[in-house]
């Protein structure tokens, strides 16, 4: 056995061969919320790519029913897409203010982006009261029950991030932009744009590849 | 420790296998009376060497080193830094490599070569397949909890019960009524699933008269244990007779009696019908036995040009007057997607022949 | 439409006094004897004054090691229950042959294999292979705790309440009879209408959610909180094979809450993924349960590796062979496992090139699995071996292991799988590898980190009963099992016609008396060692002159696990710091920030059992209650900014110098 022994009183101290086992001080390990959170999104992405992959499967099986070209009103469609991405650029403008230390231009912008994700959640109900009034829900046919879940997984989503963000608003007011708050915002944010990325593909497989023959 | 420790440890072990080993000799699998069932045994027996040749060296290694290696056993050679050695990793990455490559080639072929959908290219090892012969055609409907056997070229039916003749190519069209199951002969041929709404096949021969078990391979609710047919494999004349007797029965496969038989029981006897009604077995695939209910391939097909529109939405039936007109009353009641009549066919759906039901 | 709403079926749903089997004695039997042990049980729990002290170190807490502990205890519990009810079905199928039905009416059979398997892996394995992740990697990597300590809390109780709930349905209701994977058009809502399948999906979500955000923070744990010096590769293997488990389980288990999702969509709002009629595909149910349900099975096993790696290493003396062999082996096994799930069903008609493809990746993850069973023989080559209990298990899987993977390679030549697909050789082969790999693994775990955690090793003899009753009754409960699947017979039957099957199933339920003894051991061992615990006390914390960092805390580790955190400079950490002559820093000690507890992780389980359950009854206005409660809890938890406090440098050095005391004393 080797005779160098190490004192934690000599950290680094004598011969080359000496090794230092420990750390001296407060040792504080990285801050993982980030990585953690986008490591949840990546296995919520999985749950939606699931979720296109059984609209893939099933999305032309219209049980002889009506299909997406007989049912989507692409108007709202686009109505609501715009909703959606602009609510994208005001978050985007919210992370702007946080940055510049402006806790009230950062709820502003909160708030508007909440206001374009419930006019979102809004139109989309209304498309879904309408459906299931034609008598087009998600129990008349395979592609109905694709639609609706991978849809409607998308919407619980945005509403779930739409309570998430007034209950941030409401912690910006109690503590302001303490380093705690700023990683929740961080993390909302990651949240809200991927929905957005995931909107990207439900409207371009779904609603405008539903509607080609 | 005991000096015999590891000696005694191989030789339990080895007893073990080995009676497990030559008790497997005697089994259906290992002497099984069809060809495509032969040549599945072969490729067990086949994969199983392969393997050994890795696992046997592991074992005895393993029960080697740990004896020899003990810490009592001081004239063992103790290298604790020695951690390393390219030759030694080189040969435990290639030597299975080249066990699975060999593997990886005989599943290729097999696999092809044994494909259920493959017709028969021989009747068996020392014989082709005369140039004559067309298999024959059995349909398999699993049902809860019994098999349909319809026998088209013969236009008789069988419940639980299979009859073949030997040494002719069979092919098996299978499809479910309700949940999935499993069709499987092991003395002759391997298993195939059969599942509602879909077609399975399954081509094989039986190559010995005998009684063979038949079963469910694929746990299908409360009476699968029962579902259980005996196969008769039977020289052609024999066949021929039993055919004929059949046919001489009073019993007949209509749509009406599908449907009463489609009714879950458990440990069902064996049924013969002396006829079949024309295209059960397209309307059962197709789900449509029912007159009012669109069939499957019509809905594939009206949907691959887009569906049927709004118009669609509410096309829909139940049932429900089939369950009373039946005396079904047990059958909870299901909508399906209804029928559609038109001028040329009034009463029935599109391809849906059945007038009267 | 208000005047249609019956309230008291809102409250109540399909929940009635009917659900509570008084026709079935053998259930009646059991309920009376866990309602009396359970009363036992809280009786002296009161009596001793205990309920705060459980609070306070135990349901609240957020250390890791503790956690680990709670899951392992868990998995034991649970493991007795999975047990009895293989022991059930062993006894059924030795007797029902011809006109002997058996004791076990099809009804009940039907639920016991389902529950067995569910169970044993979701509430047996997995909570057993966390718990030991969860207990050992922190230490491993040098850390204090693991990245999130309060979600950590949060995964054990959902896992238990999922295990709270399969155990309800014993008693409310009925389990599932569909098989573990419950396919569908069976588990649909028109041939299982009943609320076994409820209880088997909603159990498995909550569990699930448990084990999805365990994987997310033991990754970003094993990613972001490593000592400084310790690199990736000089990481030791256990933690590899962690964090290849963890990424395994945030790659799949979303899978299977979609599927299960999509289930229960099809069985509540009657949508039709699953049916036949109206476009379902129900070959899709069975694609995506297996696109988790392979990977999940390696989630189950390479942990067990990673233990026997560090065990082979430690009972040698020796330092393991071929570490970046390893390494690689074990991020090729992760990968491959995505591309064979397949295997599952060969039998569904997929078509030739599609089998054989999927047939030869099965193959080729042998490769790596083999090269891991070379290394670890070539770590015992040359080394100086103690058969201390862990090294009996590590041994007994080596050679039990590679049996298994045979048979797994025969089963993944598609043409022989149609033969054996779903026989008992199939159950053999399953049983082979996770008893031979996952069980022994767990067993050499145990006894090899026993100590670490509790500071007394476990007792010796009873070790070697309970190894040696397990190996020999796994190899009589299951060899005969390979016969009867060549004999042709298929598996979750309830009775027999052919009388000379008789003796194979008599004897494979010998076997599995003979696993019931090694159980039995195992108790006695954990009863027998707490009560010989000073003769068996480790007082240097490195009772088996270990390798890695975690033999160089104190045996129970301090809260903090590291007064200092550890500066690595070579794979096997500690190995080298004791060969460099290490001695302990006497002062110096700085305040150490540690989380605090919380009640916010079992109150949120609890909520999520409670909806679970009334989802399953179908009771909407408690199922909105409880969701509402949910949602709201968990939003009132965030308003808590105060998670933490601070060890008094004091306190560390209080304890560090009793540390030393012990160990001076104990020369």
């Amino acid at each position: 056995m080797s005779n160098t022994h190490v004192l934690s009183q000599n950290p680094g101290a004598g011969a080359p061969e000496t090794l230092q086992f420990h750390v001296t001080g407060e040792h504080h390990p990285q801050n993982g919320t980030l990585l953690g959170f986008w490591l949840y999104l990546m296995s919520d992405c999985l749950i939606f790519a699931c979720l296109f992959a059984v609209y893939g499967v099933l999305g032309r099986s219209y049980a002889a029913g009506p299909s997406g070209a007989d049912l989507f009103d692409l108007n709202l469609v686009a109505i609501n897409t715009a909703m959606l991405l602009l609510s994208s650029i005001t978050y985007g403008f919210a992370m702007l203010e946080m940055q510049r230390n402006r806790v009230g231009k950062t709820q502003l912008w909160l708030f508007i982006t909440g206001l374009f994700g419930v006019a979102f959640i809004g139109l989309e109900l209304y498309e879904f009261a309408h459906l299931i009034h034609q008598g087009a829900g998600p129990q008349r046919s395979a592609f109905l029950s694709s639609f609706f879940a991978l849809v409607g997984t998308h919407g619980l989503h945005v509403t779930f991030g739409i309570i998430w963000l007034v209950v941030l608003m409401v912690q910006l007011g109690k503590h302001g932009l303490i380093p705690e708050n700023r990683r929740r915002l961080m993390c909302l944010s990651m949240f809200w744009h991927f929905l957005d990325v995931v909107w990207i593909g439900v409207f371009t497989f779904v609603y405008l590849m539903g509607v080609l023959p | 420790m005991p000096s015999s420790k590891p000696l005694r440890g191989l030789a339990l072990l080895s007893t073990v296998l080995l009676t497990s080993l030559l008790a497997g000799c005697n089994t259906v699998l290992m002497s099984p009376s069809g060809y495509i069932a032969m040549q599945q045994r072969d490729l067990i027996v086949v994969s199983t060497i392969l393997m050994l040749i890795i696992i046997v060296p592991v074992i005895i290694l393993t029960l080697v080193f740990a004896w020899r290696y003990r810490a009592s056993n001081v004239n063992a050679k103790y290298d604790p830094e020695w951690h390393h050695s390219t030759m030694v990793e080189l040969m435990i990455w290639s030597a299975p490599l080249i066990i699975i490559i060999a593997l990886g080639a005989i599943t290729w072929v097999s696999t092809h070569k044994l494909d259920p959908y493959r017709p028969l290219e021989r009747i068996s090892a020392d014989r082709e397949l005369p140039t004559n012969v067309t298999p024959m055609t059995v349909e398999v409907v699993a049902l809860d909890w019994k098999w349909l056997f319809l026998y088209p070229e013969q236009g008789i039916a069988t419940v639980n019960e299979l009859v073949a003749p030997v040494d002719r190519p069979i092919l098996f069209k299978m499809t479910a009524s309700t949940v999935m199951n499993s069709f499987f002969i092991p003395a002759m041929a391997g298993q195939v699933y059969a599942m509602p709404g879909m077609e399975t096949k399954l081509n094989a021969v039986i190559n010995r008269p005998g009684v063979y078990e038949g079963f469910s391979a694929n746990y299908s609710g409360a009476g699968f244990s029962d579902m259980r047919f005996k196969f008769y494999g039977m020289p052609a004349a024999d066949f021929a007779n039993w055919v004929e007797q059949t046919r001489a029965g009073q019993e007949t496969l209509t749509r009406e009696a599908y449907l009463k038989l489609e009714q879950p029981s458990e440990a069902e006897p064996v049924r013969r019908y002396a006829s079949v009604a024309d295209g059960l077995y397209e309307a059962i695939l197709n789900r449509c036995v029912e007159s009012n209910r669109m069939c499957m391939n019509d809905m594939m097909a009206i949907d691959a040009k887009g569906g049927l529109g709004t118009l669609g939405t509410f096309n829909l039936a139940s049932n429900e007057s089939t369950r009373i007109r039946l005396g079904l009353t047990d059958t909870a009641t299901r909508a399906y997607v209804g029928a559609m009549c038109t001028p040329a066919d009034p009463t029935g759906g599109i391809g849906n022949a059945n007038p009267v039901l | 439409m208000f005047e249609h709403l019956d309230i008291s079926k809102m409250l109540l749903g399909r929940l009635s006094l009917e659900a509570i089997p008084f026709h079935d004695p053998i259930l009646l039997v059991t309920f009376i004897a866990v309602a009396l042990g359970g009363l036992a049980l809280v009786g002296a729990l009161t009596y001793f004054r205990l309920w705060g002290y459980l609070w306070r170190e135990w349901f609240t807490t957020i250390d890791h090691k503790k956690i680990g502990i709670m899951y392992i205890i868990l998995g034991i519990v649970m493991l007795l229950r999975g047990f009895a009810d293989a022991i059930m079905m062993r006894i059924q199928q030795a007797v029902a042959f011809g006109d002997v039905a058996g004791y076990l009416p099809p009804h009940h059979y039907d639920q016991i294999f389902t529950a067995h398997g569910v169970i044993m892996i979701f509430f047996v394995a997995m909570p057993l292979v966390t718990g030991l992740m969860n207990y050992v990697v922190p230490l491993q990597i040098g850390a204090r705790d693991v990245a999130f300590p309060f979600l950590n809390n949060f995964s054990f109780w959902m896992t238990a309440a999922g295990a709270a709930l399969v155990m309800a349905s014993l008693f409310v209701g009925e389990f599932a009879r569909t098989g573990w994977l419950a396919y569908p058009p069976l588990s649909g809502i028109a041939q299982s209408p009943d609320v076994g399948v409820d209880y088997y999906i909603w159990s498995l979500q909550i569990a699930g959610v448990g084990t999805l955000l365990s994987g997310i923070n033991l990754l970003v744990t094993i990613v972001k909180m490593r000592a400084p010096g310790m690199s990736m590769m000089k990481m030791p293997v256990f933690t590899w094979t962690s964090l290849c488990t963890n990424a395994l389980i945030v790659a799949a288990f979303p899978v299977l809450t979609a599927v299960l999702a999509l289930l229960s969509l099809d069985r509540y709002a009657g949508t039709n993924f699953f049916t036949a009629d109206f476009g379902g595909n129900a070959m899709m149910y069975v694609n995506l349960i297996w696109i988790w349900g392979h990977p999940e099975v390696y989630i189950l096993i390479l942990p067990a590796f990673g233990v026997f790696s560090e065990v082979v290493s430690t009972f040698s003396s020796k330092r393991l062979f071929g570490y970046a062999s390893m390494v690689y082996a074990t991020v090729v096994i992760t990968i491959l496992s995505y591309l064979v799930w397949l295997h599952h069903f060969f039998t569904m008609g997929s078509g030739a090139s599609v089998n054989s493809f999927f047939g030869i990746t099965t193959m080729i993850i042998s490769i790596p699995t083999g090269a891991k069973i070379f290394n670890w023989l070539f770590t015992m080559y040359r080394g100086r071996i103690r058969f201390d209990v862990p090294m009996l298990w590590t041994v007994g899987f080596m050679v039990t292991f590679v049996i298994g993977g045979m048979t797994g390679v025969m089963l993944a030549v598609p043409p022989a799988d149609f033969s054996l697909h779903n026989s008992l050789f199939l159950v053999a082969h399953f049983h082979n590898v996770i008893i031979g790999g996952v069980l022994f693994g767990m067993m050499a775990g145990i006894n090899y980190w026993f100590p670490k955690a509790f500071g007394f090793r476990l007792d010796e003899f009873w070790g070697k009963c309970s190894f040696w009753f397990w190996l020999v009754g796994f190899y009589i409960a299951f060899m005969p099992l390979y016969v009867l699947g060549l004999m042709g017979v298929t598996r979750r039957m309830n009775h027999f016609d052919d009388p000379s099957l008789q003796i194979w199933f008599e004897i494979a339920a010998l076997g599995a008396f003979l696993i019931a003894l090694g159980i039995l051991s195992f108790l006695i061992q954990l009863v027998v060692s707490f009560k010989r615990r000073e003769q068996l006390r480790d007082h240097t914390g490195d009772p088996w002159h270990g390798r890695t960092l975690e033999w160089s805390t104190s045996s129970p580790p301090p809260p903090y696990n590291f007064a200092f955190t550890p500066q690595v400079h070579e794979g096997d950490a500690w190995w080298q710091m004791k060969q460099r002559g290490y001695e302990r820093p006497a002062g110096g000690f700085q305040p150490i920030h540690m989380p605090a507890n919380t009640a916010a992780g079992i109150v949120l389980a609890g909520l999520s059992a409670a909806l679970g359950f009334a989802l399953i009854w179908h009771m909407w206005i408690p199922a909105i209650a409880t969701f509402v409660a949910l949602v709201g809890v968990a939003i009132a938890h965030t308003f808590n900014y105060k998670r933490d406090y601070y060890i008094p440098a004091e306190e560390v050095a209080q304890i560090e110098a009793e540390r030393s005391r012990l160990m001076a004393s104990h020369v």
